[in-house]
């Protein structure tokens, strides 16, 4: 099996948050038990000012991973090339330790809809979205993580699973994947499937990171639960008990907590990676 | 089949259109309400950008109409790039011809208001001179300097009290805006915006310096528009305001 450590030097194997500015001053003060701060690119393509500040002190003392939002990797058009070009020149400056964005699409007819939109599983998605990665690995000169959607529904057309989309996807590009556990958890409560037998069909050796976030409860139609990826509140106790289940079987990982609606004050944030942090030490070296 | 991208993304505009076939719920049953996950994700989303670059206009209208409203925008005009913080260029025209509000004619000034203090906070910096560095010019000198302006500086000229309406809408207790117009100045001293009224003939002034005039060409004309234009009040106006990049005087030009 591929040593995972070794395929993803960059970001330490340990509790890492998503960051939000109102924290800046406590992470400065005392970041424990934080090892790492993933940022949102997007928010960071601004000429200057405090934004870019900031993450110019936080760059000095901690890893940084560069999480995209908006670049529609699975758009059925081309590549935005001005939006590749500010994600080239924010990984150039920055030199994050590692960078990722969504099997999803955002964009279409240069309408950006700023949500991650589901794709089909076929063969034709998987030539666009492999091309894609290919471009944007070329455009910022660096490997990439790929992360799984959160679904609410699924396409008719679809010919294969999730775990065997993914799969494909590392194997033809070279990227790495991004397992969010929150992700997992949601998709296969939405569509009634064993969120363990995803786990057991990851390709867990081309994990470099993995995510965790709260979600929202609502039903369908017909009074099935429908999970909401929303990430405004505390990560749920089942998925609490997938991330252990994920990491006995994929050892440790960049573990990272994901609170981006209702942020709560920093020492509630340090809680939840601290359970991360107490969920990765129980990991086997 | 499955839908294209273009039909789920006019679907996802449109909330009274028919969910796009050939999604389900993944045991066959058709997904209904799960597709308005997505609608839902995306007119809320978006309708935060709106609140978090237009609280004046939020508060002035009241968050009700500012969701309705914002709701008919984003379907109308939704983002062209991906960089959020730059959502709503076109919102300050949307408002002056939305029909329902024409009675409020300033909401679209104080739209750009907001839009330009967003432009400012995230403006490329550059380093201030000190004041020393105009002083120190002989009166000759300065007569023919040209001033270097911060890229975040703003300025923005309306026939409203567009500071007073702003401050009234965002700022506990001020007072009721007085009926003037006024031209507004944006700065950026160091990371925070600070939005003030010029005085007369300010924006001519500023605008005659970007226009690359020198100092007297720019007094002059500002003094063509308000004959009480005072030169040193803008001067410190700026140098408070780390508004000033660069001094170019004319024997800098010749080297």
């Amino acid at each position: 099996m591929l040593d995972a450590r070794s395929l993803f030097p960059g970001l330490p194997a340990g509790p890492g948050v998503g960051y939000k500015p109102q924290h800046f001053p406590a992470i400065m003060d005392d970041p424990r038990p934080v090892e790492w701060l993933e940022i949102h690119a997007e928010n960071y393509m601004g000429d200057g000012g405090r934004p870019l500040a900031q993450l110019r002190h936080l760059a000095e003392r901690f890893a940084i991973s560069v999480h995209g939002v908006g670049l529609s990797i699975g758009g059925e058009g081309r590549l935005d090339r001005d939006h590749l070009a500010r994600l080239r020149h924010l990984c150039d400056w920055l030199q994050p330790a590692s960078f990722s964005e969504h099997l999803a699409w955002s964009t279409h007819d240069s309408h950006f809809l700023n949500d991650l939109l589901p794709l089909p599983y076929t063969e034709a998605t998987l030539t666009r979205v492999a091309d894609h990665v290919d471009e944007l690995q070329e455009a910022i000169g660096r490997r990439m993580l790929l992360e799984n959607p959160s679904s609410y529904l699924t396409f008719d057309e679809s010919t294969m699973s999730e775990t065997e989309f993914l799969t494909d996807i590392a194997r033809r590009t070279g990227c790495g994947l991004l397992l969010d556990v929150n992700n997992v958890f949601v998709s296969a409560t939405n569509l009634n499937l064993d969120p363990r037998a995803y786990i057991d069909a990851f390709p867990l050796s081309h994990v470099g990171e993995i995510h965790l976030g709260g979600h929202d409860e609502d039903h369908d139609d017909h009074g099935a639960p429908l999970l909401i990826d929303s990430h405004g509140r505390a990560v749920a106790d089942p998925v609490w008990a997938l991330l252990d289940y994920t990491l006995a079987h994929a050892g440790a990982r960049p573990l990272l907590i994901e609170w981006d609606s209702d942020v709560p004050e920093w020492p509630i944030l340090a809680a939840e990676a601290q359970r991360a942090a107490n969920a990765l030490q129980q990991v086997p070296a | 089949m499955s839908p294209t991208q273009t039909l789920f993304h006019d679907a996802l505009l449109d909330g009274n259109a028919p969910v796009p076939d050939g999604l389900s719920d993944g045991q066959g049953r058709a997904a209904g309400r799960r597709f308005d996950v997505y609608r839902n994700n995306v007119a809320v989303s978006l309708t935060e950008a709106l609140e978090v670059g237009f609280p004046a206009i939020r508060s002035l209208i009241g968050p009700e109409n500012f969701k309705k409203i914002s709701g008919l925008f984003l379907r109308q005009k939704p983002p062209s790039t991906p960089m959020i913080m730059q959502y709503g260029t076109e919102f300050p025209a949307f408002l002056e011809q939305f029909a329902p509000l024409l009675h409020l004619r300033y909401l679209g000034d104080v739209a750009r208001l907001e839009q330009a203090q967003r432009e400012a906070y995230h403006a490329a910096d550059r380093a201030p001179v000190e004041a020393g560095e105009i002083e120190r010019l002989s009166p000759d000198l300065m007569a023919q300097a040209r001033l270097e302006l911060a890229p975040a500086l703003r300025v923005l000229r309306s026939p409203w009290p567009v500071h007073g309406i702003w401050r009234y809408a965002c700022q506990d207790g001020a007072p009721k805006p007085a009926a003037v117009a006024e031209d507004v100045v944006i700065t950026r001293p160091e990371f925070d915006p600070v939005i003030k009224v010029l005085p007369p003939g300010g924006a001519v002034f500023l605008n005659a310096l970007r226009d690359a005039h020198n100092l007297t060409e720019a007094a002059e004309a500002a003094l063509g528009e308000a004959p009480g234009f005072d030169l040193a009040e803008i001067l410190g106006l700026l140098l408070a305001g780390q508004a000033i990049t660069a001094v170019i005087s004319p024997k800098e030009q010749s080297t």
